[in-house]
């Protein structure tokens, strides 16, 4: 088809090519490069940035995982947003399903009650969230950071929910009722299926949310090492990668937080994106 | 008894979230406001009320002077530069490839693109933040300088020249952000009916008149929430800033911002009092901006 174009158009063509190439390779060049310094030697790591390692070295990649414990890290961080999202969605499309759909007085307020939320930044509650979670003994401890997340994620997801089941048609409710079912019954087995495109794009939403998180860990489980999320971790092995000069280990470690991400991005880019636009619509 | 048992079903299924909300966000939240007034350490059991004393403090605090005008430059730059090249990106992907038969058509391989500009949205800012300490090392060995080099360029003090560092930090926030805004503007521009397209490059209109004259004013609404993400993203930057700057917004408060200046006067000082007049200011602030922001970009709407 090309061929039938006017020169200035597969001109113009061209451009816009090497216009999104170049940011393309903006985006990927940083990243190549922090995979590739994984496997240099120090000395390399130091020399010219764009020579390639000279041996594919795998020592990095186990040092990261045990002595910078990577593998820790990781395995808060999946524990912390496995339980995170799911109190999230739970709690969260329970009542946005309530507030959507029945009628009762101080409906209205609750709803704003609880999307009011959206309109405080978080670094204003920070000090006085500390003392609370010390209150309740929950400092330090996953436990703590879990409900902390699903608190915070509720207001959005209550929002974007109540919207969604307000979309859905009364006809199917109707039925279940007049076929008996309980109210409970209705809701996990007739609306929550119903929803699932809906719950699909929030539950993204909130993996993503939740998993980089950075601030309220840092500030929640300050205390103990022991305990931190991959972001925390992160942060502290490019601190001590400046003492202990094992700059192949942070870049393995970098490479090792980046890796997971990125498959999971690839296999679910479309979901994720729509996901994520959904938060835009708000 | 029906009734009975929807209130009992209504009040169950609120009765968690509810608890949780108010215990961890609204009490914070409150409790904030009513320590902005005092002089709270954080430990004293004594709490003192000294009134509107942290507020007068704060206006004649330089750092919080500093940080506002830090946020100023990054609400200026942030959302015009991002939406510039993800307008210019998405208009590139989506109708780059020309009017053509039945309309116009993306470039070839926009789907590629589109992954790979989103992909930066999806890491986590502190991971981002290592990544771009390798970026901008300021010697010889950094990617950039490294790359610099080879063309006799001397190492630059990205994130060390203190009339530099700001600028290096809101080009980790466009980098990361683009990709978003392309996938939102395309959206946007999909939704464009084709045929207004096809009328006026029959009309003989070429796409820089394409784009100013049917995309822009069809996308108003899309560009108008994207600046609003931005503008509020220009009050945060904290983890970016702890991470790639260090706690002290160095070199000489070039990159101060209020969410760590909050985040150390609370926990590195003990001032909670303080630090929670600081939230309290910055919740103003991103709330005016907001609501300026819907007042001045509301105009008639170009109907589809």
């Amino acid at each position: 088809m090309a061929r039938n174009d006017p020169p200035r158009r597969s001109v113009l063509a061209g451009l816009s090519h090497i216009a999104l190439a170049v940011w393309a390779l903006l985006i990927i060049l940083p990243l190549l490069w922090t995979f590739l310094a994984s496997f240099k030697s120090n000395t390399e790591i130091f020399g010219d940035p764009l020579q390639l390692p000279g041996a594919l070295r795998l020592d990095s990649w186990g040092r990261a995982w045990d002595k910078a414990h990577i593998g820790r890290y990781m395995f808060n961080t999946v524990i912390v947003v496995f339980f995170g999202t799911a109190g999230t969605m739970v709690f969260g499309s329970m009542a946005a399903y309530v507030l959507a759909r029945y009628r009762f007085a101080g409906n209205r307020l609750i709803y704003y009650y609880f999307v009011a939320g959206l309109a405080f930044p978080v670094f204003l509650a920070l000090g006085p969230l500390f003392f609370v979670v010390k209150q309740f003994g929950l400092l330090d401890s996953h436990i703590g950071l879990i409900l902390v997340y699903i608190a915070y994620s509720l207001p959005f997801t209550v929002f974007f929910l109540a919207a969604f089941f307000r979309t859905l048609p009364e006809t199917v409710a109707e039925a279940a009722r007049i076929d008996g079912a309980s109210h409970t019954r209705t809701f996990f087995q007739i609306m929550v299926p119903m929803a699932k495109p809906g719950l699909v794009s929030i539950t993204i939403f909130n993996v993503l949310g939740q998993w980089n998180q950075y601030l309220l860990p840092l500030v929640l489980l300050a205390g103990d090492p022991d305990k931190w999320v991959l972001t925390q971790g992160i942060a502290r092995i490019s601190t001590l990668a400046g003492y202990e000069a094992d700059w192949p280990g942070l870049f393995a470690a970098l490479s090792m937080t980046i890796l997971p991400v990125m498959v999971v991005y690839i296999i679910f880019q479309r979901q994720i994106q729509s996901g994520l636009g959904a938060g835009a619509l708000k | 008894m029906e009734r009975l048992r929807k209130y009992g079903f209504v009040a169950g299924f609120l009765a968690v979230p509810l608890v949780l909300y108010s215990v961890f966000v609204i009490s914070p939240y409150v409790q904030a406001f009513q320590l902005s007034l005092t002089s709270w350490n954080g430990y004293s059991s004594i709490v003192q009320y000294v009134g509107l004393d942290n507020f007068g403090r704060l206006f004649g605090d330089e750092v919080f002077w500093q940080a506002l005008r830090n946020h100023g430059v990054i609400l200026l730059v942030l959302p015009i530069v991002t939406i510039a090249i993800a307008l210019f990106l998405s208009f590139l992907l989506n109708l780059g490839g020309g009017p053509r038969g039945a309309g116009m058509r993306g470039v070839w391989g926009s789907t590629f693109y589109r992954v790979v500009f989103f992909f930066p949205q999806v890491l986590a800012v502190a991971v981002v933040g290592v990544l771009f300490q390798a970026v901008y090392r300021p010697d010889a060995d950094g990617v950039i300088n490294g790359v610099l080099a080879r063309f006799g360029v001397e190492p630059v003090g990205w994130l060390t020249e203190p009339g530099l560092a700001l600028w290096s930090l809101i080009a980790v926030m466009i980098w990361q952000g683009v990709g978003f805004y392309v996938v939102l503007f395309s959206a946007g521009m999909a939704a464009i009916p084709k045929d207004y397209f096809e009328a006026a490059a029959l009309d003989g209109a070429g796409r820089v008149r394409l784009f100013f004259a049917i995309t822009l004013p069809l996308l108003r609404d899309t560009v108008q929430v994207g600046w609003i993400y931005l503008g509020i993203a220009a009050f945060d930057g904290f983890a970016l800033v702890q991470v790639l700057a260090g706690d002290k917004g160095e070199p000489d408060g070039a990159t101060t911002i209020l969410p760590v200046t909050i985040y150390k006067t609370a926990f590195a000082y003990n001032k909670v009092g303080y630090a929670c007049a600081m939230g309290v200011a910055l919740f103003f602030l991103t709330v005016t901006f907001a609501v300026l922001t819907l007042r001045t970009t509301r105009r008639e709407r170009v109907e589809l």
